[in-house]
């Protein structure tokens, strides 16, 4: 057994045994990951997808707060019952904006990769308010206090900013406006004309049924009502995509 | 002066978090920081109530350097028992949803104080305080670098303070077992470059030729989680005042990093440690040499180089490529070898030795943990195969797969270690109570077996509701039916993570009363002692 009495010298020396391992550990991460940054085909090719508005953007921010992911995926797996119970199965391009991802591990709660346009706001606060008034057999916590929480921002920009550093297109013209944008999404009266050409499907409106105040709630709701809605499946080539 | 520099450091960072609270952008931030200050003030508190100006006593170089490790048992346990704690109530939660309090206790953001409580604060300071005890041992050197080990031990302290009270502020990145935020992440960096510094720099002054196979797997653990957690966390501060940042990477990207982060979290974390644990306190407490050197050089190299490919398994029929996912079901697979040398070289160690068994409670609570180990690195690469996965994921068969594990493996090897270490990190002859052991290991025993049998029911039952079709076509049951049918088995979950609980609490006790000093008068051991022996006087008379 001569390769076993050489690894004696690897015993006998720290450094070389700190270095062995750590370079049997990077092979696996560097194959594995590395090309999905420059693989091509590694994210579909759609029509449709555009980065958060900022009232999405801080509604999906409180969906990260919350933990949300540890019960509802965001990941239609392509199976005939996913695909009948929340629709076209999930791509990779439509999480291409998504920092983090949110595809989740767990359904304690059903997927809500296209839960957007499926239910009514009202629905949608009455359910966060107290699930079981809707849903008798929801296990879900209750969320009335967005109801009460104001928007906390002083300047959203800069999260576009961070989202622009990390390569998400946000460009100058949505980061000068995203404050203005931030609430004009909520305000029904508001001038939403630039809000919509900046961020195309938006969908605005009084979320949480109070116009007095901009609050955690009209975010949340404008972010789910937004999920899975922007892709254009009819122009979709379905066989390009597999990979 | 004793502690002049650590205090001095302590009121500059505790003026750093006071500035820091008033000028946050956000609110929890603000909280956060508070948060940090009480903590960086206390302890600045308690270094001035024990500085003195009287020149240090000369330490002996020789000497083992055992107080972080005695801290470190204490706080294993205590974290231990936070952390299980956190894991009934979320089970129960999760039966009688009613037991949500809104905002800081809703399970969104207890179950990450869960998992952090029992992989990071739990394990992770069972894996500090072991490697420092084995390292120490098998090298025969005082641990590098003065007190280091102090900063070390302390400062994974602040760690998990600042992680766990960030959950419940609600700062987190909802990164699954990534969840602190960018700053708390940079403090675990310097902390965990300190622990590979303080692990490293005791091997190097070794007095043994050798470096011991536990060190091996310590080392490795070591190096390997800092790369992981610096590259998984790479993310971008919307400002240095406040809490939220943006991950570095996006959508795909973003869940293949954090899957290889996370399924290492397991390999690493709660795999390669732990056995180092297990090299150095199977064979201490059997008294037998390691069954195969030659079995520990090819399972080590192998289990290393495999594990980290193994990451894919978690993305099974995502958007995650298909070529991605097919080479992490085919090493998920391989893996399953080398996880069972380490299987065989732990169990076959006991050759010789298997009467123990009756006899020794500890060693009873280390066997099933390395049976239990065997057990879920079985089910592991199983439900690694797609098909498999296609039932599987999503569903509570992960969860109770993820327990075996954890409660099995990683639970019951680190009580058995500290069973090992208290009484002589104290000088005390022997355990408190030996019967008590024997107690914990049937309630822990039993309670795993309750929570992974009714998981595993659970998770098939809810993977083939959700897929289940009549004979006209149609889907058999909405969702809402599929959580009601799942009400009974989180009950049943409930109770066995409670007996498990119950069996750490009377741990706790054990320990306390060992460190106190105490011995409980009791019969040995049956088998212990050969049967023809006159009974102790005071032990209970038949005759």
């Amino acid at each position: 057994m001569g390769l076993m009495d050489k690894h004696a010298i690897i015993e006998k020396n720290a450094s070389l045994l700190l270095v062995g391992s750590l370079l049997v550990v990077t092979v696996g991460g560097i194959v594995e990951i590395a090309p999905l940054f420059y693989l091509d085909n590694t994210i579909e090719k759609v029509e449709g997808m555009r980065p958060y508005s900022p009232l999405e953007l801080v509604g999906r921010n409180i969906y990260v707060r919350e933990g949300c992911y540890l019960c509802h995926s965001q990941m239609i797996r392509p199976f005939r019952d996913e695909v009948e119970r929340y629709g076209h199965y999930s791509l990779a391009a439509e999480s291409m904006y998504d920092h983090p991802f949110q595809w989740g591990s767990k359904r304690t709660g059903p997927d809500l990769a296209r839960v957007g346009d499926r239910y009514s706001n009202v629905w949608h606060v009455e359910h966060l308010t107290d699930p079981r008034s809707v849903v008798p057999e929801s296990i879900m916590p209750s969320y009335a206090f967005l109801k009460d929480a104001s928007i906390d921002v002083k300047d959203f920009s800069t999260h576009l900013v961070a989202n622009r550093r990390v390569g998400v297109p946000y460009n100058d013209d949505m980061i000068a406006h995203a404050n203005v944008d931030l609430m004009a999404q909520a305000d029904p009266s508001a001038d939403t004309s630039g809000l919509e050409a900046r961020y195309p499907k938006a969908k605005i409106g009084d979320f949480d049924g109070n116009p007095q105040q901009v609050t955690e709630m009209d975010a949340l709701v404008a972010y789910l009502q937004m999920l899975g809605t922007l892709v254009d499946f009819k122009n979709y080539d379905e066989a390009t995509g597999y990979r | 002066m004793k502690f002049g520099t650590e205090i001095v450091l302590l009121s500059l960072f505790a003026f750093a978090a006071f500035v820091a609270a008033g000028f946050g952008v956000d609110e929890p931030f603000r909280q956060h920081m508070l948060v940090l200050l009480i903590a960086l003030l206390g302890f600045a508190a308690v270094l001035l109530r024990n500085t003195s100006f009287a020149p240090a006593a000369a330490v002996d170089p020789s000497a083992y350097m055992d107080g972080p490790i005695r801290y470190g048992a204490i706080a294993t346990m205590f974290w231990g028992i936070v952390g299980m704690t956190v894991g009934v109530v979320i089970a129960l939660q999760l039966a009688y949803p009613d037991l949500n309090i809104q905002p800081w206790f809703n399970f969104g953001r207890l179950r990450p104080l869960h998992t952090s409580g029992v992989i990071f604060a739990f394990g992770g300071n069972a894996l500090l305080c072991t490697s420092m005890y084995v390292v120490q041992r098998t090298c025969r050197a005082r641990l590098f670098g003065g007190n280091l080990g102090w900063f070390v031990f302390w400062g994974y302290q602040l760690f998990i303070v600042m992680a766990a009270t960030g959950y419940l502020l609600g700062i987190t990145e909802s990164r699954e077992y990534a969840e602190p935020e960018w700053y708390v992440d940079i403090w675990l960096t310097i902390v965990w470059v300190a622990y590979l510094i303080l692990f490293l720099g005791t091997i190097l002054k070794r007095k043994e030729p050798h470096i011991y196979v536990a060190n091996w797997f310590y080392l490795s653990f070591i190096v390997t989680i800092a790369m992981l957690h610096v590259i998984n966390n790479l993310s971008m501060p919307a400002s240095f005042l406040g809490s939220k940042s943006y991950s570095a990477f996006s959508g795909v990207q973003d869940a293949l990093t954090q899957w290889w982060y996370g399924h290492n979290a397991v390999g690493f974390f709660l795999t390669a440690g732990f056995l180092g644990m297990m090299y150095y306190f199977v064979p201490k407490q059997a008294n037998r040499p390691v069954y195969s050197y030659r079995l520990s050089i090819i399972h080590f190299w192998a289990l290393i180089f495999l594990y980290i490919w193994a990451g894919p398994h978690h993305l099974h029929y995502t958007a995650l490529p298909d070529w991605a996912q097919t080479l992490g079901m085919a090493f998920s697979i391989m893996l399953w070898m080398p996880s069972w040398g380490g299987m065989i070289n732990g169990l076959m160690t006991l050759s010789g030795a298997w009467d123990k068994l009756r006899t020794d409670p500890i060693i009873r609570m280390m066997v099933m943990a390395i049976a239990f180990y065997g057990m879920s690195t079985f089910e592991g690469p199983m439900m690694s195969i797609k098909t498999v996965n296609s039932l599987s994921h999503y569903t509570d068969w992960t969860i109770g797969h993820v327990h075996s594990g954890a409660l099995g493996w990683v639970g019951m090897i680190s009580f058995g270690a500290i069973y090992y270490m208290v009484p002589k990190l104290w000088n005390r002859e022997r355990l408190y109570s030996l019967r008590l052991v024997t107690w914990h290991f049937w309630l822990a025993t039993l309670g795993i077996v309750v929570y992974a049998a009714v998981m595993w029911v659970s998770g098939i039952m809810q993977g083939l509701m959700w897929r289940e079709y009549d004979e006209q076509g149609f889907l058999v049951y909405s969702f809402a039916e599929t959580v009601a049918a799942m009400h009974p088995y989180y009950v049943m979950r409930a109770i066995g993570g409670a007996m498990y609980l119950s069996g750490a609490l009377i741990m706790a006790w054990n320990i306390t009363m060992t460190i106190l000093g105490y011995q409980r008068e009791e019969d040995p051991m049956p088998g212990s002692v050969p049967a023809f022996q006159p009974k102790r006087s005071g032990a209970r008379n038949w005759a």
